[in-house]
């Protein structure tokens, strides 16, 4: 545990604590690995063990929930998270444009980052925002009638 | 007298930049000595007008909007705190044509209120459900939602008191109350708008609802794209908590509830009950077979009550009003209302709450006003991802279960998104298939793997390759996903897929080669 705890950089007692913290809810899988998250910007490989013991559960099942989840990952995002809708209401007004502009913009895909380290691009799948589509969100904050001027604008906020 | 101004703070007004108007308000008071307060209500649901602004006057609340932070000086000096004219101005917000035609029941505090004010709450008849409920036996209350006819809001329309019974008979020392907030249809925000425009009836719902059935712990599941709405009800479940009406003695009652909110991680299938009690206990989202019923078996093998939001937040209102008064809203077996949201390409895009039985196209026409666009209308996809797609010629259906089933359609959580002409009803297939292939949890084969083949399909067609063999295999394979799927994810996602080949089969024909240019 030690070494694994000092080759982890330091994630290893920070995330006991957060375990230890929530381990007494009914289920409290989910908000462990969002805290977690939280706290670190992804879910280290090494804590999986730590939360498996804790949790009295095997790796594999750890490993298996962050991965059936899109919200978890297993990397640093960038400086920011730049996450624009893609489902149908925001298709009816022309979010694929919008995505194609992005990327454009940017000069990565879908799941990259740019090379700065300053954006991540995401899909998502619905925001609620579909009366005033294209939706997106920049990090918390949420944005309707998404245009090139608009993104325009998340872009250099986001590159500032 | 203080002037009270009203800025929403729902997150679609906030997506239209509600904060900055709100900061320009308030710097106006500040700058000009103006005795006014500014409250964040939830929205009223008319998103081309946000944000709206509205101020309360002698003559009752007066709207303007869409206001940008740029107008807001301009308001002040026409005396908009008088409720005075601008080119903003929409007149008394309760006479606008698209709130004044609604029936607002569950939706009756949304906008109105200051959704963090239980005073507000109580003001406009909160609380008075769960008080009438407390009087009651589980048994009479239970008996009171069966007989208001309410049926699951979350698409699959199985009658709320019926389920309740099956908890309320089912023994065991622990029962729960599971709320699915894990909104994830597209053109639906009917949930988010409640739990962040009202979030208390959400709570009372519940607490009704575990006072029926012999639950005394509740959760709510919320998915994690919707930020507020989850800032939003854990600060409404502490006040709730410190004011006494969750706890150990529900407002003053021998009854005891609590409850906890809970974020989901991203996964579409979640919104599935069994895959959301799966992930809520910290497991895989993967769907459960069915029986055990989750009212037997649900949250931790105990029995369950999952309901969704709508359901929950209806309750408080059949339970002050009388199962009789709502029951008499609604057409056939729809009984009471719906908040229909109407989004994508529309000129008035939002929630409209009304009595089941509306048409499709005096919902998209009327109300909805037609395209953004101005373009004809060429389809409306009504129920989500996994809802049909619906042709001008069928916009005579009623708004109601049966009837949209019998139309190959389904109402699902009551979203419509509209569609103009510009839209490849062929593309909207493939992303159907491509959507489920994504969202698939993996238990069941026809949903994992056709849906896969669906894309593959879908982009031959697309490519002029074989249409009529490979149309064919889409529909048989659509038949296989429908009726071979654990649940309404691959057993659904052949309605959109269907209903676009059968309703648009122009968009489905080999288009001829294009010859290249010079």
């Amino acid at each position: 545990m030690n070494m694994r705890m000092s080759a982890a950089g330091g994630f290893g007692e920070r995330s006991l604590e957060i375990i230890r913290e929530l381990k007494h809810l009914e289920g409290p899988m989910l908000p462990i690995l969002h805290a977690i998250q939280d706290e670190f910007g992804y879910i280290p490989e090494e804590v999986k063990p730590l939360i498996a013991s804790e949790l009295n559960l095997s790796r594999a099942e750890v490993h298996g929930v962050v991965t059936f989840y899109h919200d978890f990952r297993s990397h640093s995002a960038g400086r920011h998270v730049l996450k624009l809708c893609r489902a149908e209401a925001c298709q009816a007004m022309g979010s694929d444009q919008v995505a194609d502009r992005a990327r454009q913009l940017l000069g990565i895909d879908f799941h990259q980052t740019t090379l700065d380290g300053a954006v991540t691009l995401e899909p998502v799948f619905c925001l609620g925002l579909c009366a005033c589509a294209p939706a997106a969100m920049l990090d918390g904050d949420v944005y309707g009638r998404v245009d090139d001027q608009v993104l325009s604008e998340m872009v250099a906020e986001a590159r500032r | 007298m203080t002037v009270t101004i009203f800025v929403p703070r729902d997150a679609a007004a906030l997506a239209l930049g509600a904060d900055k108007v709100a900061r320009a308000i308030a710097a106006q008071i500040e700058a000009r000595g103006l005795d006014a307060r500014i409250v964040r209500n939830g929205s009223r649901g008319m998103f081309w007008l946000e944000p709206l602004v509205e101020v309360r006057t002698e003559q009752g609340r007066v709207a303007y909007g869409p206001v940008k932070p740029g107008d807001v000086e301009s308001l002040f000096d026409a005396g908009f705190l008088s409720g005075s004219g601008h080119a903003l101005c929409l007149g008394l917000t309760k006479e606008i044509p698209f709130l004044r035609q609604q029936t607002r029941l569950t939706f009756s505090r949304c906008g109105v209120t200051d959704p963090l004010s239980l005073e507000d709450y109580r003001h406009y008849e909160g609380l008075k459900g769960l008080q009438k409920a407390l009087a009651m036996t589980p048994l009479d209350i239970v008996k009171e939602v069966t007989d208001s006819g309410l049926r699951g809001r979350g698409g699959a329309g199985f009658p709320t008191g019926i389920k309740w019974k099956t908890v309320l008979d089912a023994p065991a020392s622990q029962k729960y109350i599971v709320c699915n907030a894990d909104e994830g249809d597209s053109a639906t925000f009917a949930d988010r708008m409640i739990m962040e425009g009202d979030p208390f009836v959400v709570i009372e719902g519940m607490a009704i609802s575990g006072i029926a059935t012999g639950a005394t712990k509740g959760y709510v599941y919320i998915r994690s794209e919707y930020p507020h709405a989850i800032a939003t009800m854990i600060e409404a479940v502490e006040i709730a908590r410190k004011a006494g009406v969750l706890g150990p003695s529900v407002l003053g009652s021998q009854h005891s509830f609590d409850m906890e909110i809970r974020a989901g991680a991203g996964a579409y299938v979640c919104g599935e009950e069994t895959s959301l009690l799966n992930s809520l206990e910290g497991k895989r989202g993967i769907v459960r077979a069915k029986p055990p019923l989750p009212a037997l078996e649900g949250f931790l093998g105990r029995p369950t009550v999952v309901n969704n939001v709508m359901s929950l937040a209806s309750v408080p209102v059949i339970m002050d009003r009388g199962a009789a008064f709502y029951r008499d809203f609604g057409m056939g077996r729809s009984r009471g209302t719906i908040p229909i949201q109407i989004a994508g390409n529309v000129k008035q895009g939002g929630l409209y709450e009304t009595a089941f039985g509306l048409s499709l196209g005096e919902i998209v026409d009327h109300i909805g006003g037609g395209t953004a666009t101005g373009r004809p209308v060429k389809a409306v996809q009504v129920g989500g991802p996994l809802g049909a797609y619906f042709p001008r010629a069928l916009f005579d259906t009623p708004f109601d279960y049966e009837a949209f089933a019998a139309r190959d359609g389904l109402i699902g959580h009551a979203g419509i998104t509209v569609f103009d002409d510009t839209v490849d009803m062929l593309k909207q297939a493939r992303f159907a298939m491509e959507f489920c292939a994504v969202e698939s949890c993996g238990k069941c084969t026809p949903c994992r793997i056709g849906s896969t083949r669906g894309v593959e399909t879908a982009d031959k067609i697309m490519a002029g390759i074989e249409p009529e063999k490979n149309k064919a295999l889409l529909a048989d394979l659509c038949n296989t996903m429908k009726f071979g799927s654990l649940c309404a994810l691959g057993g659904f996602t052949p309605y959109p897929v269907m209903s676009a080949m059968n309703h648009f089969p122009e968009d489905f024909a080999p288009v001829p080669v294009r010859e290249a240019a010079e």
